[in-house]
This record gives C-alpha cells, sequence and structure tokens, in this order.
C-alpha cells in the first residue's frame, strides 16, 4: 500500500542511500535506518523541536519533512557536532558548565538550532538566544542554563 | 572534561557544583533512552483507544486489520485472559480511621470504557506505521453512555456510575481536624471564604512513556525496559499479572530517561500488554507512546475546586482554617495529590484550629496521578491567596501579614496536628521561615519595589508584586536502597534502584558514595533503575531520592571502607586504623610509599589468593555491602517566592519584570543540580499559573490534546530567575539533605495569581481560578468594569 523511492543524501558529511517508504519523515530515516538516535522525536507535529536537524545548513523539523524531500541534500545531526565525544565542541562543553542539560532528551535538536544561529550570528543578545530557543521545548530546565551557557560563549569571544 | 572533580574546601565532594557526568552523551547524541535501543527483530505496537469516554463495548472485529500484510496479531480482551486479574489498590488511605474505595481496574476494560483514550486493543506489525494503519481498520462497536466530565457532574444526583459496584462516584472522604475550628470561627473578629479553582494539567516530559518487552523461552523470563520512575513497582505488577516469580521479570529503566514528572510513576496497561505480545509472539515488541496519547492517556493532575474559610484577628493573626474540597481522581487513581494538597494548605504559619475536608470523586476523565508538585501547588495557591485576602481586609501588607503568623524558627520539630500522605504524622523537621520570607523581599528590594508601583500605578501602568511562601513534604519513604562494591579495576560501583529522569543521580550518588567510601569520584561508577541489580528499590518521585538513597549510600559506603582496610590492613601488614585511601590506594598513613592500589585490594578482597586456597588472616571474601535507608517520616523542604509583573490590560498578557526564589532543601550535595531542578520547577509552575490547561467538554472529550491547544512556555517567555539557598538540615537522615525535585513549582500559581490581583487592584479583579491566560485576565477585567 506504499510506495517507496531511493534517495541519496549526505549525513553528517558522508554521502548515505536509503530506500524508503514515501511517507517515512526524514527523523525517522535518520533514526532506524541510519540509527542516528540522538536526535528525537517529542511531538510529531512540529511544536516541540527536539527532532531539528540541519539540511543545507538551516535548521528544520525532522517530524515535518519528509524522507524523499531530503534526497540530494546535506543533513547534519547532533552526532556530526563533535568528531569525538570526550572532546566537546565549545557550545557543548558550555552546556555542561552552564547545566543546560537534564534528562537530555530535547538537547540535540536544541544544539542544532543554536548552532545554525551561531553561525549566523555569532554574537546574539540575551534575547536574539531566546528567540532562538523558543522553537523548541523544554520541560526539564526552565532554559536558564541553555541562555547562560549560549551568552558565556559568547563571552568567551570568537576564539571558539 | 578529564580534570578531576571539584571539591569543597574541606576536602569532600558533598557539596560540590560538580558538572554532571550524564552530559557529555546526551550532548553528543549518545545517550540511550528507550526508543533509542538498539532491538534485532523487534515488532511494534500500537493501541487502539475508545473515542468515548464511557461506553460499552458491544463488539471488537478485527479481521481488516489482520488481513493487512505485514500485521502480526490484533489482541482484545478475548486473548487475554490469562491476565486480566483486577489490579491491586495503588495504596490505603494514609489517614488513620478513614478508607479509600477503590474502582478496580483491569488490563484491559472488562465491560465498559471509562476514559476517551481507554486502550480497548492493541495492533502488532511489522512497523510502527503499519501497527497504526491497522489500527484504522480494527473496527469497534459501542453503546454510548452518559457520561461524568467533572468533579460537579461526578456529585450530582443521579450522576452516571463510573464504577457501577461503588453505588456513587466517591472515591475519598477524608476529615482531618486540629482544635476547635466552629469555636474559632465563632469567636473571630475577622472571617473570609472564598472558592478557588485549579485546573487538570499534565506533565509532557518530552519524552512520552515507553516500554521494550523481550521474553526468553528458555528461562520463561521476561526483559522490560521502560521509560518508568518507578521500575521495581512494574515488576512487582507485571509478576502479579503473568503469575511469575519476580526475579523472572526483570525491568530496566534505560540509562536515560526523558522526563519522568509524575505520570511515569504510575503501571499502565501498554506494560502489560506489550509484555503478554512478546511472549505470544516470541519476538521483542515495542510501543512508545506519541504526543497525543500522552495527552488522551498518561495520567494528569491538579483539577480541585475548594472552598475555604479563615478567621483571623484585627491583628491579623490566624486563629482558624476550614478547607472543603474536591478532587477530581479520573477514571483511576490514587489519593496521593490530593492527601498532599490537605496537608500542604497550613504551610509555614501557625493555625490552631483546621478542618480539612476531602471528597475525592471517579469522573469519565483520563487517569490520575502525581505531576511534579503532586497536589502541593494547589495547597499552596489556596492559602497564599487568603493570606492575601486577609492582608487586603485589614489593610495590611501581603508580606506583613505573613511574617505575623509564621512558625518561629525555635518551634522545630513542629507537628501540624494532620496525618501526611506518608502515613505519619505531619511534622516539620527543620526550617527557619522569617528568615526565609526576609531575605527573599530582601533579595526582590520588596520596599523599594512597592514604591515603583505607586509610581508606575499612578502613571495608569498595572504593575503588580505577589509573594507566595510554603512548605513541602519530601523524602518520602518507605525507603531506598544501595548496594556498594569495589571492584576488579578498584572502582566503587553504587547500585540503586530508583531510576533518575534528568535528575543527575550518576552525579549526585558519586559523591555521596566517594565521600562514604573515601575514593576519588572518578572512581566511582553508578547503576540505577534495574531491578536485576538490586532486589528492592521504590522510585523517583515525591522529592524523596537524595534523601532515601543518599543516606542508603553513605551508609554502605562506611561498611565498605571498614572492609576495604581490613583487606588493605592484611596485604600492608598494619592496623587498619593506620591506613588511608589516597589516589585510588590503600595506604599507610603519613607513609605515601607503603601502599596498594584498590584494584590488588579488590583481587584479595574479592577472589581470594587463587583457586582451592583458604583466605589468609581470617579475612572475609565479598567487597561489598548493601543498606536500605527507611526515614521515620517525611522531610519538609521550604520556598519563598517573590513575582514582580505587569499586566497589559488591553491584551490580558502578563510580563514577568523579576522572579525571586528562596529555597530550602536542607543540606546540597549539588547545588548546580538542585538550582537546575528549582529553575524546571518554577518553568513548570509558571506554566501552570499562565499557560497550559487540560481542557474537556462535557462528553469527557479533550478539547486540547496537542501543543497548538496546550501551550508549554519557552524560553521567549520564561523570565530569569533570582535564587538564593538557605539550609536548616534536616534531622531526619545523617546527610541532614531533604528534597527539591517539585519545589520550583509550588508556590509559582500562588505568586503569579497574587501578583495579578495586584496589578489589576484598580479594577478590583478577583483572581479564583488558575491558569491565567490572557484571555481569562481580559475576561477578568472586562467582567468588573463591564458587566455584560
Amino acid at each position: 500500500m506504499t510506495d517507496t523511492r531511493a534517495i541519496s543524501l549526505a549525513v553528517n558529511g558522508e554521502p548515505r542511500r536509503a530506500t524508503v517508504d514515501v511517507r517515512t519523515t526524514l527523523v525517522d530515516l535518520l533514526r532506524e535506518q541510519f540509527r542516528l538516535t540522538g536526535t528525537h522525536v517529542g511531538c510529531e507535529h512540529g511544536v516541540c523541536g527536539a527532532c531539528t536537524v540541519l539540511v543545507d545548513g538551516e535548521p528544520v523539523r525532522g517530524c515535518l519533512l519528509l524522507a524523499v524531500q531530503a534526497d540530494g541534500r546535506r543533513v547534519e545531526t547532533v552526532e556530526g557536532l563533535t568528531e569525538d565525544p570526550a572532546h566537546l565542541n565549545a557550545l557543548q562543553a558550555q552546556f555542561v558548565r552552564h547545566h543546560g542539560v537534564q534528562c537530555g532528551f530535547c538537547t540535540g535538536g536544541i544544539l542544532m538550532s543554536l548552532t545554525a544561529a551561531l553561525r549566523d550570528n555569532p554574537r546574539p543578545t540575551e534575547v536574539e538566544i531566546r528567540e532562538t530557543l523558543a522553537g523548541h521545548l523544554c520541560r526539564c530546565t526552565g532554559y536558564q542554563g541553555m541562555v547562560d551557557a549560549v551568552l558565556a560563549l559568547v563571552a568567551a569571544g570568537p576564539a571558539r | 572534561m578529564t580534570a578531576p572533580a571539584s571539591r569543597t574546601p574541606e576536602g569532600g565532594y558533598i557539596g560540590a557544583p560538580i558538572p554532571r557526568r550524564e552530559d557529555a552523551r546526551l550532548l553528543t547524541g549518545r545517550g540511550t533512552f528507550v526508543d533509542d535501543l538498539a532491538m534485532p527483530g523487534v515488532a511494534h505496537a500500537a493501541m487502539v483507544r475508545s473515542p468515548h469516554a464511557h461506553a460499552r463495548v458491544r463488539r471488537i472485529e478485527a479481521a481488516a486489520a489482520l488481513a493487512l500484510p505485514g500485521v502480526l496479531a490484533v489482541v482484545t480482551v478475548a486473548d487475554i485472559a490469562d491476565i486480566q486479574k483486577p489490579w491491586p489498590a495503588r495504596m490505603p488511605s494514609p489517614v488513620p480511621g478513614t478508607t479509600v474505595r477503590h474502582g478496580v481496574r483491569h488490563t484491559l476494560p472488562r465491560d465498559k470504557v471509562r476514559h476517551a483514550g481507554e486502550v480497548v486493543a492493541a495492533v502488532v506489525a511489522e512497523s510502527r506505521a503499519l501497527a497504526e494503519d491497522a489500527c484504522e481498520l480494527v473496527s469497534v462497536e459501542y453503546d454510548v453512555l452518559p457520561v461524568v466530565a467533572s468533579p460537579a457532574a461526578a456529585l450530582a444526583p443521579g450522576a452516571p456510575l463510573v464504577y457501577e459496584e461503588l453505588g456513587d462516584n466517591v472515591a475519598a472522604h477524608i476529615v482531618q481536624r486540629v482544635g476547635s475550628p466552629e469555636r474559632a470561627f465563632a469567636a473571630a473578629d475577622h472571617t473570609l471564604r472564598e472558592t478557588f479553582r485549579v485546573m487538570r494539567g499534565g506533565s509532557h516530559s518530552m519524552e512520552g512513556r515507553g516500554v521494550v518487552a523481550r521474553y526468553d523461552e528458555a528461562l520463561d523470563a521476561f526483559t522490560v525496559w521502560d521509560a518508568t520512575q518507578a521500575p521495581h513497582a512494574i515488576r512487582a505488577m507485571l509478576a502479579y499479572l503473568f503469575d511469575l516469580p519476580e526475579h523472572r521479570v526483570r525491568v530496566i529503566a534505560p540509562p536515560d530517561v526523558g522526563g519522568g514528572l509524575g505520570p511515569k510513576a504510575s503501571f499502565y496497561p501498554e506494560e502489560a500488554l506489550v509484555c503478554w505480545l512478546a511472549r505470544t509472539l516470541r519476538r521483542p515488541v515495542k510501543w512508545i507512546e506519541d504526543r497525543h496519547e500522552h495527552f488522551v492517556s498518561a495520567a494528569q493532575e491538579r483539577e480541585q475546586i475548594h472552598t475555604v474559610e479563615i478567621a483571623f484577628t484585627r491583628e491579623g493573626t490566624l486563629l482558624a482554617l476550614r478547607d472543603v474540597f474536591t478532587h477530581d481522581i479520573g477514571m483511576y487513581g490514587a489519593l496521593v495529590a490530593p492527601v498532599i494538597t490537605a496537608c500542604t494548605v497550613p504551610g509555614p504559619y501557625r493555625i490552631p484550629n483546621i478542618h480539612s475536608e476531602l471528597h475525592a470523586v471517579y469522573t469519565n476523565l483520563q487517569p490520575t496521578g502525581a505531576v511534579r508538585g503532586a497536589g502541593r501547588p494547589q495547597g499552596v495557591l489556596v492559602m497564599e491567596r487568603m493570606m492575601d485576602r486577609m492582608a487586603e481586609t485589614l489593610g495590611l501588607d501581603p508580606a506583613e501579614v505573613r511574617a505575623r503568623n509564621l512558625i518561629p524558627a525555635d518551634a522545630f520539630p513542629y507537628p501540624v496536628g494532620l496525618w501526611f500522605r506518608d502515613g505519619a504524622p505531619l511534622t516539620y523537621d527543620s526550617g527557619n521561615y522569617p528568615e526565609l520570607l526576609r531575605r527573599a523581599l530582601e533579595r526582590a528590594d520588596y520596599a523599594q519595589a512597592r514604591r515603583e508601583q505607586a509610581t508606575l500605578r499612578a502613571q495608569g501602568r498595572h504593575r503588580g508584586i505577589g509573594v507566595a511562601i510554603c512548605v513541602e513534604g519530601v523524602g518520602l519513604g518507605p525507603f531506598e536502597g544501595a548496594i556498594l562494591r569495589l571492584d576488579g579495576r578498584g572502582h566503587v560501583i553504587v547500585t540503586s534502584g530508583a531510576p533518575p529522569q534528568g535528575q543527575g543521580y550518576q552525579t549526585a550518588f558519586a559523591q555521596i558514595a566517594a565521600d562514604a567510601v573515601g575514593v576519588r569520584f572518578e572512581d566511582v561508577d553508578v547503576v540505577t533503575g534495574d531491578t536485576g541489580a538490586i532486589p528492592y528499590g521504590v522510585g523517583s518521585f515525591a522529592s524523596r531520592v537524595t534523601a532515601t538513597a543518599g543516606p542508603a549510600i553513605l551508609q554502605a559506603g562506611g561498611v565498605l571502607r571498614e572492609k576495604i582496610l581490613a583487606v588493605g590492613a592484611h596485604l600492608l601488614e598494619a592496623a587498619p586504623a593506620d591506613l588511608e585511601i589516597v589516589d585510588g590506594a590503600v595506604r599507610v598513613r603519613g607513609l605515601p610509599d607503603r601502599g596498594v592500589p584498590l584494584a590488588q585490594v579488590a583481587r584479595l578482597g574479592n577472589a581470594g589468593v587463587a583457586f582451592g586456597m583458604v583466605m589468609p588472616g581470617g579475612l572475609q571474601v565479598g567487597l561489598e555491602a548493601s543498606a536500605y535507608f527507611t526515614p521515620s517520616q517525611a522531610g519538609y523542604s521550604a520556598s519563598a517566592h517573590v513575582c514582580i509583573l505587569d499586566v497589559d490590560a488591553d491584551t490580558g498578557e502578563v510580563a514577568i519584570v523579576r522572579y525571586v526564589v528562596g529555597h530550602d532543601c536542607g543540606n546540597v550535595i549539588n547545588p548546580l543540580l538542585v538550582e537546575g531542578q528549582i529553575l524546571g520547577g518554577v518553568a513548570h509552575g509558571l506554566s501552570n499559573a499562565l499557560y497550559e490547561e487540560a481542557f474537556y467538554d462535557e462528553h469527557g472529550q479533550s478539547l486540547a490534546s496537542s501543543f497548538l491547544d496546550y501551550p508549554l512556555p519557552s524560553a521567549r517567555e520564561m523570565p530569569r530567575v533570582e535564587m538564593f539557598h538557605l539550609t536548616t538540615p534536616s534531622p531526619i537522615n545523617p546527610l541532614g539533605v531533604k528534597g527539591a525535585g517539585e519545589a520550583g513549582t509550588l508556590p509559582v500559581t500562588a505568586a503569579v495569581a497574587g501578583a495579578v490581583e495586584d496589578a489589576l487592584r484598580p479594577f478590583g479583579v478577583r483572581v479564583n481560578r488558575m491558569p491565567l491566560s490572557p484571555g481569562r485576565i481580559s475576561d477578568l477585567i472586562h467582567g468588573t468594569t463591564r458587566p455584560s
């Protein structure tokens, strides 16, 4: 009853191929076929932002984009932020320092939105940081640790 | 993260703000949540749920679903007779002389469904998408019954019955009394009476519920990965339903659980169904709750209607409290939240005469349980609203009225005279409420804020200031345990039952164990939430784990240290009293060259010299120790919040200008973690105060079952929270700790309600119902200025 398509895309810099049902969402492709389980599904209706990944550099809801729409495109996930989990990138390290993570379920998507936002605007104000985070729901932290993590990153300057 | 963990100036780890060891895996996408588990051959379950809140199930037709390629099974009540046992009562009434009338539930409804969203069948297929397709093909015929969709409807004469066998919809009627309230009311200078209403809400952990079960035929045993707050309780239920000894049901909360906040402490039909399916299909079966299912089937809480009266003198001294309230228990639940509410109302105040009366009622709404705060925020709202009204009546400052009635710092232990939810008398263990309030007001520049308010009001702007102070029962028993052992690498392995959902146990437990045994933080590993690893456990709820598992770790750690030193003494030919543990080795004090690595101690202490050889020197084998800590009663944390906000009278929108939190949870193991807990709690509280509300229509249909109609606050809505700690150590456990997991939520609705009413005083607005959405605030303004 379902139609399938062969697609190819780059995921965290590596070329990948897959055959997917046309109804498969991008996040299901990433999680189930590619086993990149750092991106989570929190609401399946595009509000919570846990499934956020970058497609051609821009943050998208992985639950609202079909996998076939990512054909030929460049996808980045939280697993791609650092080569080696023992060496966190500067943003991740500030999240540790400022207790920006509790259960961690929403964290992957949040890091991806912040990564894109900081690339476009490396020196955001607190209001701008909160605007970026406003695309995400977190029920554990009250967001303050995340905001402080980004502010600390900005204060540390461009050396990162 | 390779630098050693920081220590306190005294040299220990307890009290140090050590960053979490959980973070690196979560920040790199390498956490393991239940839906992340690699499970070869797994089949996927989806649930067929009743669209009706109350209906008899006449017939379920599954042929079309079964005919769909890839569908493995459709399970209905007719199939699972072997596990269709009545679920045991969750909790007796904690108040002596009172009882709970339990509505008996089964895994699948035997005759009728009692809420919209109740599971009537489960479908298993090769993929979740296929299983959901097949759910659409399962045809269920219902005879729709009249619905009880609110507590008022439940108590109306001739109301439809949620449980026919009970004869009415009353789950419990519990009266608690202190002193002679009638006499006090009759003699008082002033009395006030109000009605307050708090609406239902959910937990909305970002990860929903979820369970994966595998059945091993050779062992006749289940392994169940469950995103639960209470694996041992789940094990007990599954062992009971499947008639298995507990050791053949292993329940594991995965290393990462994406938030719990209460509802994941309950047992649900899906957990039993997934196990039954795994055994029947001889394949692992997974079910992951989606957000819509969370909205219509995970436990909720909070709906209460209070009619409260207070009596007080013209000087503003409280004489008596009478609180009669109705709690909506839904179609299934326990008395956890409402009994806590009853005990939270009196709060930090001396109230010599109390009449507390709870009516808990069944409705055809989804089950209730605890949601972060668990009955406490409602209780705080009720008392603090009355303190505000008393201040208004007497023309006194709301902070001053509170200060005049606080229990003094030298009055502990302070018996309130009620029975708490733990079945012990409500006796506050320690605290200093006057100091907590004083510092909160000072931190918020309260006097200055009042002056600014006057200036703004003169300009036609609506600034309000709300103050709320409360006491919170935490650290509930009966126990939590810990097993500590020294492994072959010389690491201390801490095993405890309650699993974390983001609280950071791997970090906090390691701090306690490192200090107890005297080893480095880095040399401690923590295992939680696995019934195969520790025989008994209770779970993560009621802000209880640090105050129960913590002392157990401390106690077992002390015993393990003695055992390690005994083996070290043998190896070093020294007296145990002359030894110390430093940098991963046992050494003779003052002789740094004379030492043995802990790994060597472990080899002798756990395995002996060699196979078949006697232990030398009369040593005992087994470098392990276990302890179960059983608190005599709950501990009592306290909070004081000050909220300063502006209301836009045109739009009804609230902008928080300042939010100050003072908190006392006794000694703090890790201030970073405690602050994180408080901040999250405040966010949840603000959400309850201003945003989220689970609406139902008169047919019991949810009218808010997506994040589009049920808003949660984002970083844009959340204010920056200013926080300070006060420390009054608890005398009821050796760590002196209390609890902080829910604290942030407690006074928020009260502080916001007080501030909004204060801001809108020129309009004469009365805030008696929460939450305060912009629409509701607008209605309040226009209801008083332009009656329609």
